[in-house]
């Protein structure tokens, strides 16, 4: 805002004294970088629709994935990104009441203001590894088909899930690990699932309450149940065991789904850690008193804006994975 | 500067006494459309599941524009738009604005053709 050198042009247009936006250089430079960003962000949500409508009627239901709350078990879609969601707001306001204790030149608010800030940015960082954590360990695991389909599993007297060790049958086999060290030096798998294919498969030709599902999305917004001939015809297509997601098979259907999820809450995971950062940073410098000698708190002002932008941009992205 | 806060929102309807009172105003607003988003997500009201508007169900254009609203008033009261110049405003939201929408109709066309490739071509997919 206050030009420390006196130059005597600064009246003039062309001496760089007029500031038609009526921003400092440091908040228009944040307001740059946030624009480019969200331009980022949207080129990746974009994609996320684009692969979304090409898949319209195959793409998982993300209700039925994100079901898991910390310390409790059962069914709880959406509670915990909800959660979430209000951590991140939270932390939001206490920013800017930071922002606005800075305008005040109350350099102790300021200090518990970004300190409950940088709380809440750890909290929703923390959630947000406990939810990657919980996707790649996966939830009740599947087939994929030769085709790269996915086959779940559903109890056709209840209508719930079936998780693949409900029902496999156990066949004690010798398969193991194929390692560098006992196989080809140049290859390795990663680690064996729990249940083989064949004991999927045998364990569901004895069990005539296991259905299968397919990843087709019926009319009722529902996916499709097969019924028990059609099930075991399709069990045959079945080549793989899937628990689990990570880049190349998803358990919960559709592998692009499992990529988007990974890339897009991961890269704005990664904002909301650097963001932390850089709070911390800025915590300890008005505890120091920096911004009390500079006579103005603006460098807060300007983490608040890249703060709030991380916030912003989840509501995008709440909206766009877990809700439509 | 933000000397001079505004502290109406609403369109003037909601006028608060400060800016740390329009704050936590803010704060309770948009907890209540998260609220509303979760519960609708949770419930899928069948009315609003089955209808149609222009071609997506009527629940998720309702999630579309509650989303648009929590970022205007993220925008416009905690990145404290409301108080800058309406120049500078202009600029940064009507820039990535023009470019999101023109991108979203481009790949979202393609992506339907490309569906439909899928669907009629003679190509399996599930196998």
């Amino acid at each position: 805002m206050n030009s420390t050198v006196t130059t005597g042009t600064e009246t003039s247009v062309w001496g760089g004294g007029n500031q038609p936006l009526g921003a400092s250089y440091g908040k228009l430079m944040m307001w740059f970088f946030l624009v480019s960003d969200a331009l980022t962000f949207s080129g990746f949500l974009a994609a996320y629709g684009f692969s979304r409508f090409k898949f319209i009627e195959t793409w998982p239901i993300a209700d039925e994935v994100f079901t898991h709350v910390p310390f409790f078990h059962g069914n709880y879609p959406m509670i915990y990104v909800a959660f979430m969601t209000f951590v991140l707001i939270m932390s939001s306001v206490t920013m800017v009441l930071a922002v606005d204790a800075g305008h005040k030149m109350k350099q102790n608010a300021v200090t518990w203001y970004m300190f409950a800030t940088i709380i809440g940015g750890i909290i929703f960082v923390g959630s947000q590894a406990w939810e990657w954590g919980t996707f790649i360990k996966g939830d009740h695991g599947a087939l994929e088909t030769k085709g790269g389909r996915i086959l779940q599993f559903v109890k056709a007297d209840t209508g719930e899930r079936a998780s693949l060790s409900d029902f496999a049958a156990s066949l004690p086999g010798d398969r193991v690990i194929h390692e560098r060290k006992n196989g080809l030096w140049f290859y390795q798998e990663s680690s064996l699932t729990t249940v083989s294919l064949d004991e999927v498969v045998e364990g569901f030709k004895a069990d005539p309450n296991i259905l299968i599902r397919t990843e087709l999305i019926n009319e009722e917004g529902e996916k499709t149940l097969l019924d028990r001939k059609a099930s075991l015809a399709k069990l045959a297509e079945a080549t793989l065991v899937v628990e689990g997601a990570n880049l190349i098979h998803n358990e919960y259907g559709s592998r692009l789904f499992a990529d988007f999820f990974f890339f897009i809450t991961g890269f704005h995971g990664f904002h909301v850690f650097s963001g932390v950062v850089i709070n911390i940073i800025i915590f300890f410098n008005v505890i120091i008193g920096t911004y009390e000698r500079r006579g103005h708190y603006e460098m807060v002002e300007k983490i608040g804006l890249y703060w709030h932008f991380v916030d912003l941009v989840w509501v995008f992205v709440f909206t766009f994975f877990y809700l439509v | 500067m933000a000397d001079g806060h505004k502290l109406e929102i609403f369109r003037g309807l909601v006028k608060f006494k400060s800016n740390t009172q329009k704050i936590w105003g803010v704060l309770a607003f948009l907890t209540l459309i998260t609220a509303v988003e979760v519960v609708l997500g949770i419930i899928k009201p069948e009315s609003l599941t089955d209808t149609h508007v222009l071609g997506m169900k009527l629940i998720n254009w309702i999630f579309i524009i509650l989303t648009l609203v929590k970022a205007y008033y993220i925008a416009w009261d905690f990145m404290h738009l409301r108080d800058e110049k309406s120049s500078l405003r202009r600029a940064i939201v009507w820039t990535p604005i023009f470019l999101v929408i023109y991108l979203v109709f481009i790949l979202l066309v393609e992506a339907d053709y490309i569906y439909n490739v899928y669907k009629d071509g003679f190509v399996s997919w599930n196998f």
